[in-house]
Order: structure tokens, then sequence, then C-alpha cells
């Protein structure tokens, strides 16, 4: 009898186990036409982080889109900074996530904050892409070379060469205030990123 | 042991019947055809209460809003089109409550895929949308429309008996108010 009862039990786990696998949903936006890369649903985290809430974020330079670079400790005692780590240009849900900070730059002035984007793809690629989504009002950067080296400093350099889907709140003294490793396959919703920006004028 | 056996099969038939929705190949809603079966929140406030002719709370399906012809626009807060597009389905909204022909018959909603409350009531505030926005947060509308990219336009018309049939369905490419309402009264064939 135990044993019939074990291979329900192991069809009904076989069974749950197919879940993670139903790919991940998304919506994809016109904008982008047929060029978004359906890939698989992806293992949600595969690195490990190298920075904790109060502590100082690593400092780094990094080449903008728009020209120039960044240097996230020009910031100190000045603005709050968000970093938005996203996996790779083209792909879906990444595709889907800096327009909808690029309609809330009122929040982030509200909360004397900035945002950086950030991807481990090349100039040229982040243009193309970057593109499509329309003017955006904060700068998009690029950790290509040396390879994905400011998103290793963070720990969200995966083991295939992408970053996580990770934001990081930075406060004026250039403390980390909020991380948010996200699940790669989901956005991040939005309250959660609003939520911590206005904790940090309490 | 029968026991065990009954209820395994019938929390297998469940979770199968959950994971269903999740892995069906739907298609996009077309031309000719019913929407979907999904439910909607009825709206907490009064007037887009009093705007879609419901009332009580709960939930509704879209040929029970009090209308002939029901424009849904599927939507993402995150979508660069959409964003685009919103101050014109405004500019839509508008002029057909201003025309007193249509004002009673013609009502429009939007759907957002995969967004949060908090993030339908952003995209709400950000362009001042005056009809009303569903949340559509675990994408289950979205799936149930065949995942459609976004903004996705579905015309419904509504017969007087409450049955209802898709007459107009559109990938993005909104041409702007006035040649949008055009192309809705004909397909809908509303006088």
């Amino acid at each position: 009898m135990q044993t019939k009862k074990c291979i329900h039990w192991i069809g009904l786990v076989g069974l749950l186990s197919v879940l993670p696998f139903c790919q991940t949903a998304f919506a994809t936006s016109d904008a982008f036409k047929e060029n978004i890369y359906k890939g698989e649903t992806l293992k949600p985290v595969d690195s490990k982080l190298m920075v904790n809430v109060g502590s100082q974020a690593p400092d780094f330079t990094l080449p903008s889109v728009a020209g120039g670079k960044m240097t996230l400790s020009r910031y100190r005692g000045g603005k709050n900074v968000v970093l938005s780590f996203v996996p790779a240009a083209w792909t879906p849900v990444c595709s889907d996530q800096w327009p909808g900070y690029n309609i809330i730059k009122g929040i982030f002035e509200q909360n004397d904050a900035i945002l950086f984007g950030i991807t481990v793809d090349n100039i040229p690629t982040l243009f193309a892409w970057t593109n499509q989504m329309g003017k955006l009002w904060f700068p998009v950067l690029s950790d290509f070379w040396p390879h994905g080296a400011v998103a290793k400093k963070f720990g969200v350099l995966r083991s295939d060469g992408v970053t996580e889907r990770a934001l990081f709140v930075i406060d004026k003294k250039g403390i980390i205030r909020y991380i948010d490793v996200h699940d790669i396959n989901k956005r991040p919703p939005l309250e959660d990123l609003v939520g911590a920006l206005e904790k940090l004028g309490k | 042991m029968k026991k065990t056996f009954a209820h395994s099969m019938i929390l297998t038939l469940l979770i199968l019947f959950m994971v269903y929705p999740a892995v069906a190949d739907n298609k996009a809603p077309q031309k000719g055809e019913t929407l979907p079966a999904f439910n909607l929140p009825i709206p907490k406030t009064s007037a887009e209460k009093a705007y879609l002719g419901l009332s009580g709370e709960g939930v509704f399906k879209i040929p029970q809003i009090k209308a002939k012809v029901v424009i849904v626009e599927i939507y993402s807060m995150y979508c660069p089109f959409c964003q685009k597009d919103a101050p014109g389905i405004n500019e839509l909204y508008h002029l057909i409550e201003k025309t007193p022909g249509l004002k009673n018959k013609m009502k429009i909603i939007g759907i957002g895929a995969g967004n949060t409350p908090f993030e339908v009531d952003t995209f709400k505030k950000t362009y001042q949308v005056p009809f009303p926005l569903f949340p559509d947060k675990d994408f289950t509308i979205h799936k149930a429309c065949g995942e459609v990219r976004t903004p996705y336009f579905i015309v419904v018309k509504i017969n007087d008996d409450g049955s209802h049939r898709i007459v107009h369905s559109q990938l993005g490419d909104y041409p702007g108010p006035e040649p949008f309402l055009d192309l809705v009264l004909k397909a809908s064939e509303l006088k």
C-alpha cells in the first residue's frame, strides 16, 4: 500500500516539477516588433552578492551610450543613485523594464535620485536597443569591457556572463540602502523600488 | 487506499487545470470570435462604475458593460508605443464623450498586461487617463489573449440579448482618434 501511495506522490511531484518550465510571462511592446529574442526560463538567481545593505557601494566608472563616462562617486553628497542592472539587450523582460522607468522621472526627482541603467552589452548594441524605447532621460552604461567587471564587484554577474536583474539604491553618502536581486525571469514591481526611494528621506 | 488514490487524482486534475492556461497555446482575439473568458474587478470609484454602468462589488465580464461597443486596449505601463499612444487614446475618449449619439453607446477600457495595481495607477496618473484601467498582474488575461504584443486593440460589439462579438482587432498602428473612431463605427455598424 505504501508503494502505491508513493507512486501517487511521485506522479504529483513530477507534475509539479513541470511548473517552473512553463514559459515566463511577459508582454512585449510592439515598439520592438519581432526583434525580441525569446529564450527559456532561466535559473532565478545565479550569482553571489558581494555587497550588503549598509555597506559602501563599490565605485566605478563606465562609458555611457550618450557619450562620455559616468563615475558613481561623483554623485556622493549630491544625489541618491539607483543602479538598474538588466541581463541583456533584446531580451523580453529587459526590453520591458527601462521604458517604465522612463515615465517616472518625477518620482526619481521627488526623491532626489538619479538612475543608471547598466548591462554587459557593448555601446553599439545598447544604442540600437535603447533607441526603440524612445528618448531615455537616464544614462545607460556599458559594463562590456573588462566584461562585467562592475557587475562582478557587486556580485551580480551570472555564470553565463550576463547580469542578474538587480536594483541597488545608494544614498548620498554612497551607502547601499536597498538591494533587489530579482528573479531574472520577472520584472521587479515598481512599487518596491518606489517604496525604497521614499524610505531614503525618512 | 482507494481514498488516497481518489484524492491524488483530484489533486492532479486540479493542478492540470491550473497549469493548463499557462501552457495553452492561446491565440490573439480575432474578428468574428467571442472574447476569451475572463473577469475584471468592478471599479471602486463611483465615477468609473457609472461610466461602465456597473454597480456593487466583485467581478464582471466585458459584455456586462452598459454599452453597444467596448474598445479594449491591452497595454503596459512599460510599453513605449502604449506611452506614445496614450494621449491619442485619451482624445478618442473625449471625442466619444462629447458626441451625444455615442456617449452612452461606446466605452473604452484598458488592461495592463503584467502590471500591478500600483503600475496601472502610475500610468493613469502620468497620462491622466480618463477611462477605467485594470491590472493584469499575473498576465492571466494577457495569456488568455494569446500573449499579444502591446498595444493590442479589441473592439467588442454587445447585442441587446447580452451576446457579443469581436468586430475588429489590431496590433498597434493606432492612427489617431478620428480615423480610429471611423474604423470602429464602420466595424460595429453603429449608427
